[in-house]
């Protein structure tokens, strides 16, 4: 490996896929989709970067490169000075990888099975496995669930065997596509601790993609956007546009149906019956909110949205992805 | 402090845990050097991979004994009536296609023989389609092992062992009655057709699951050619069309599974006006089969999509 080529290498990247589509009885139209049109970028080892955009936008597709499943159409792809689509099983051992809507483990094993097999296919050192899997049973909270079958743990518990699945064999990138999605409030912020204990302590590179703000906030110092293929932004968070204008919503539900709430700091949105809509911006408490909130109404309940990468990213370019679709027709 | 001085430069048991973004180079290449070993190979590598997994599904059926011998039982069962309908027919007619009852059960037997044994280590290729479907493959993807042997040998079924016993009665019964002369060609003929014919329907199996890259639901085109195949098989070359029989010799090679190898033995003459010395060519043609299988693998491999997400 070159000292000077970045650890993870991406020039003018591209994926194309042809999709195929019924025209008629029998003819058939081609047609070429652009996944990942022309992408370039370095990582250096030991950073933490969020790698963010619209679904369907070529995250999961570029992730797909890096570890070796998808070949690339064009550009050059260098991991850890390795090929990744011509030396996927090589590549393997130093990679970890963890996609937040599938499981790497074996759905009807036992946790520890899946741990057992995994220690001998990526040959890990006995010392070292015995050491690993230790830690991040402990840091995870898996000592209970280690003889439960994968199929029957929860999606958090799932996501956090997956997360010491990926690790156990100490490697050097972990990639992570939506690690959080579907978890409760509670398990995101364990699994954003635990990443955030793994990139210290270890120095593991971190590349993941989300849809929560929230994740790259907490995690990464620095943030890609991609959309429509094409590399958008690479830089800092805070010098992403919009950011500092994303606001979170407050969901309150009343005991019957009232005027619009109003309350310093926070904007009415909409209501539906007893339910009310309100915003404020992302980076005030919503602790003050809700105590002015609770003093003022009867409430029953009430919930927090994180504000979406989607969000962030219309406002970015002014208006909705649909909206800016159509400005490109 | 001495202490410290002493202990840093050696490499123990237990490893320095590697602190902060200067984790070294060293240790890396060190580790991938002893685990990577290209002695290996791929093959090597795959049979490890495959016996690996294979013994974790099997203790996690052993779990439960009972119902394991249960189905292990149902598949002898389902595949031993399948072996009395041509009892029940023999009990109507003294021969099918000029056959004896013992050269059927020969037939019957040798095929069923290569057939249980290819099915066994590569029947779990058929859930290839979805797989690839639903895009799990990319979890097979993500590790450092050889694609096929995972995928062959994940979900591991020894009950599928039933149908090897089965065939395997049926053609050492058919030893007893078969009025053979033996030579020690035709001894040493036997087994080696054995072996080749599983090794051709495994690469048989294997070329499907490589069609199921692009055609996912295909899987049943496959089990035409291998299920098929080898109930065809079973029976006499003498009562199927010539075109039929010249077809699983020189398009789809399953003559060479059983027909042409075990025809010599019976000492009967080829089907189709197919040479005789294409007796002794199941090795070759199960080598060129694996080729063949290997290439369409290899393809199907560059070209797996993945789905979105």
């Amino acid at each position: 490996m070159s000292s000077t080529e970045p650890f993870i290498h991406l020039d003018g990247l591209e994926k194309t896929f042809t999709v195929r589509r019924r025209a008629g009885l029998i003819r058939r139209e081609k047609r070429e989709v652009r996944a990942v049109d022309g992408i370039s970028f370095g990582v250096e080892r030991g950073e933490m970067v969020g790698y963010i955009g619209p679904n369907g936008a070529g995250k999961s597709t570029t992730i797909k490169m890096l570890t070796g499943i998808l070949t690339p159409s064009g550009g050059r792809l260098r991991v850890a000075g390795i090929d990744p689509s011509r030396e996927r099983t090589r590549l393997a051992r130093r990679i970890g990888v963890v996609f937040g809507q599938r499981t790497t483990l074996w759905w009807d094993l036992p946790l520890k099975d899946s741990y057992r097999l995994m220690h001998r296919m990526y040959r890990i050192p006995d010392a070292r496995y015995r050491e690993n899997l230790d830690r991040y049973v402990n840091l995870l909270d898996l000592g209970d669930l280690l003889d439960v079958p994968v199929r029957q743990l929860s999606l958090g518990q799932r996501m956090r065997g997956d997360i010491a699945a990926a690790l156990l064999h100490d490697p050097e990138v972990l990639y992570l596509d939506e690690p959080t999605i579907g978890l409760d409030v509670v398990s995101k912020a364990k699994v954003r601790e635990f990443l955030k204990d793994l990139n210290g302590e270890r120095g593991t590179t971190v590349l993941l993609t989300t849809h929560d703000l929230t994740d790259i906030e907490q995690l990464c110092s620095r943030v890609m956007v991609i959309d429509h293929g094409r590399l958008m932004y690479d830089g800092e968070l805070a010098g992403l546009h919009g950011v500092g204008e994303s606001e979170r919503l407050l969901v309150v539900d009343l005991e019957r149906e009232l005027p619009p709430i109003e309350v310093p700091g926070a904007r009415f949105v909409r209501a539906e019956g007893p339910r009310q809509w309100l915003a404020f911006p992302a980076a005030d408490s919503a602790a003050p909110l809700v105590a002015a909130v609770a003093a003022a109404h009867p409430l029953v309940d009430l919930s927090v949205r994180e504000p979406d990468i989607e969000a962030v990213i219309a406002k970015m370019y002014g208006g909705t992805r649909e909206e800016r679709r159509e400005s490109l027709r | 402090m001495a202490e410290t001085t002493t202990t840093t430069p050696v490499a123990g048991d237990d490893p320095p845990r590697p602190d902060g973004p200067s984790r070294t180079d060293d240790s890396r290449t060190d580790g991938s050097r002893t685990g990577d070993s290209p002695a290996y190979g791929v093959l090597g590598d795959s049979l490890r991979t495959y016996r690996m997994v294979a013994a974790m599904w099997i203790r996690s059926t052993m779990a439960y004994r009972v119902s394991f011998a249960l189905t292990l039982f149902n598949s002898f069962c389902v595949t031993f009536f399948d072996f009395v309908v041509i009892l029940l027919m023999f009990g109507q007619v003294k021969g099918l296609g000029g056959f004896s009852f013992a050269e059927v059960a020969f037939l019957y037997g040798t095929a069923g023989t290569a057939f249980g044994i290819a099915d066994l280590t590569m029947g779990s290729l058929q859930r290839m389609g979805r797989r690839v479907r639903d895009g799990s493959l990319d979890t097979f993807l993500m590790r450092p092992a050889p694609l096929l042997a995972q995928v062959a040998a994940d979900k591991f079924a020894l009950r599928r062992f039933g149908r090897v016993v089965q065939a395997l009665l049926v053609l050492v019964w058919s030893l007893f009655l078969l009025d053979v002369d033996w030579t020690p060609v035709k001894a040493v003929l036997l087994p080696v057709t054995v072996v080749c014919g599983a090794v051709i329907f495994g690469a048989v199996m294997v070329t499907g699951a490589s069609a199921l890259f692009w055609l996912q639901d295909a899987a049943e085109v496959t089990n035409a050619f291998t299920y098929g195949g080898n109930t065809l098989l079973q029976y006499p070359p003498t009562i199927f069309a010539q075109e039929l029989v010249r077809g699983v010799v020189y398009v789809v090679p399953l003559a060479f599974v059983s027909w042409l190898p075990a025809l010599y033995v019976l000492g009967r003459p080829a089907p189709a006006g197919v040479p005789d010395w294409a007796a002794f060519a199941s090795p070759l043609v199960a080598l060129v089969c694996c080729g063949v299988a290997g290439l369409a693998w290899r393809a199907g491999i560059r070209s797996y999509r993945s789905t979105g997400s």
